[in-house]
């Protein structure tokens, strides 16, 4: 019993101060709870931006590089074809 | 055979079949009110859903049926080779879409006419309190859907896959179709309904409807040649 | 026309180049800071698309009615290329969004309307693609509606809901700012025309080896 109230008398204080400590930081927004979008890094997103628009790009101009070649490739067989196909 | 007249019996000998088996209007009610069932779970809360909820479900029950519908009756006309019997025929091209137009509107109208109630019913939604409003959005959201639907399906009658591509034209081209139905609607279901906006969108989806018919009046000849 | 491709590729490439380093060097959006250099990416994708979308409408329209195969080249490339710079639209969009905005979407009027002209010309594609026979009568068809179905979506979302920065920034812009902006649009608009000419030469080529590939059948 005697335990029991020493540790009621240790803890309230505590606790008082546990529930007292929201009221004491009213003042200011701690960082982890500001406006999503005012702690949000801007330079990730215009690197992605850049790196996205970029890599698009890139990439059709590649593939229609590659299809260009293959059909230039096969025209010229087919032309290759027709003049030995001629000649015979 | 002049334009009206024409129109008139390509909506005749779609509506006779349809009386005959009945196929597309039970296939497209039963699966309007499947899809009005489908989309509640996922709205519904303490039993009852708001009435922007209402309103998008019906238009979605409307898109879905419509489509199903759409396909089922050009389908017929492909089996049938119906199709290729009437462009052969020495009338002119745009009474053919019209009349498909008009036939498919009755059946989507139809429908419309049992899935409407059942929606008020479902959701407690106010659908008939305003009921001319209410009708007129109904009436011209369907006629600028059917319009682009009866353009597409038409021409995707002789497609491979048909089936899948379809939904893939017909949803983003209906979209302020879908857009104006919608906000009308929720707009007519508020607690205190808000009438000039209702009649705005109803102005709007007018106007669709205009623009969609001469576009597709002037597209189904070029697309339809062989 | 052939001997100017090659010198025009070299232009572009400088421009796209030069162009990072006029994007660093320009000033610092007051209230947007950093992500505002979006903008200079963004913007010029956005008209690009929009171009391109006409584009292909009209060349569209004339191969319907004028019976044209070469407009039907020039309209599928076209289409192609509305949906590539739909993509780098449709991503920097949300980038930028996410900071300015606080969420990476949103459905105002010119979002929506972009989304939807995207999604119809990718159905455009995928039409020409697993359409079969006849898909490219078919095909043109969506791309006339896509193109005019453009302002009526604005107009219908417009009536909704509208956050998006209006048209009225671009001629509105610090003259600092407004260097790199023209800049980017004309590196934009030649990345374009080239790679509309590359496709539509692609195309030709296809065209060319059917031909040939039904005369050797014979």
């Amino acid at each position: 019993m005697r335990t029991l109230l020493i540790l009621l008398l240790l803890s309230g204080p505590g606790l008082l101060a546990q529930t007292s400590q929201p009221q004491a930081q009213e003042g200011f927004v701690p960082v982890d709870q500001l406006p999503d979008q005012e702690q949000l890094p801007a330079t990730p997103l215009v690197a992605a931006a850049y790196g996205v628009a970029w890599g698009v790009v890139f990439t059709y101009i590649w593939f229609l590089w590659r299809r260009l070649g293959r059909v230039e490739r096969d025209l010229a067989e087919v032309a290759r074809r027709m003049k030995s196909g001629a000649g015979q | 055979m002049s334009f009206l007249r024409t129109v008139a019996v390509v909506m005749r000998k779609d509506l006779v079949v349809e009386t005959r088996s009945m196929e597309v209007v039970y296939t497209s009610a039963l699966f309007a009110v499947l899809c009005v069932l489908v989309f509640a779970f996922g709205f519904v809360q303490d039993g009852r859903a708001d009435s922007a909820a209402a309103a998008a479900i019906l238009w979605i029950a409307i898109a879905f049926a419509g489509t199903l519908a759409l396909a089922r009756v050009f389908d017929r006309e492909r089996q049938n080779e119906t199709l290729r019997a009437m462009l052969l025929a020495p009338v002119p091209r745009p009474a053919l879409y019209v009349g498909k137009l008009a036939g498919v509107l009755t059946l989507l109208l139809v429908v419309e006419a049992l899935v409407v109630p059942l929606v008020a019913l479902w959701f407690q939604a106010a659908l008939f309190r305003h009921a001319a409003l209410m009708a007129g959005l109904i009436l011209a959201g369907s006629t600028g859907y059917a319009a682009v639907g009866t353009l597409f399906a038409a021409m995707l009658a002789r497609s491979r896959s048909r089936a899948s591509l379809l939904p893939l034209l017909l949803y983003p081209i209906t979209i302020p179709v879908i857009i104006a139905g919608v906000r009308g609607t929720a707009a007519l279901l508020q607690p205190d309904a808000d009438l000039p906006v209702a009649r705005a969108w109803l102005m709007m989806l007018v106007s669709f409807d205009a623009v969609f018919i001469t576009l597709s009046l002037w597209l189904f000849e070029p697309t339809m040649t062989e | 026309m052939k001997r100017l491709f090659p010198l025009l590729v070299v232009l572009c490439i400088a421009m796209f180049a030069y162009a990072p380093f006029l994007i660093v060097n320009a000033p610092y959006e007051s209230t947007m800071g950093l992500v505002q250099k979006i903008f200079y990416f963004h913007v010029p994708a956005a008209l690009t698309m929009f171009l391109s979308a006409f584009v292909a409408s009209i060349a569209a329209a004339v191969f319907l009615f004028g019976r044209k195969p070469g407009a039907d080249r020039i309209a599928v490339s076209a289409a192609e290329l509305t949906v590539l710079f739909g993509l780098v639209v449709l991503i920097t969009g949300p980038l930028w969004a996410r900071k300015a905005w606080g969420v990476w979407w949103q459905w105002d009027a010119r979002l929506t309307s972009t989304l939807v002209m995207w999604l119809v010309f990718q159905s455009y594609l995928l039409l020409r693609r697993y359409g079969g026979p006849g898909s490219d009568k078919l095909s043109a068809a969506v791309a006339v509606f896509g193109g005019a179905l453009v302002p009526f979506v604005y107009w219908s979302v417009n009536m909704w809901r509208t956050v998006h920065p209006t048209t009225s920034v671009v001629p509105t812009l610090d003259a600092s700012m407004r260097g790199p902006f023209y800049f980017c649009l004309l590196a934009f608009f030649l990345l374009y025309a080239l790679l509309l000419a590359a496709r539509t030469m692609l195309e030709a080529h296809r065209a060319r080896l059917e031909a040939l590939y039904l005369g050797l059948e014979d």
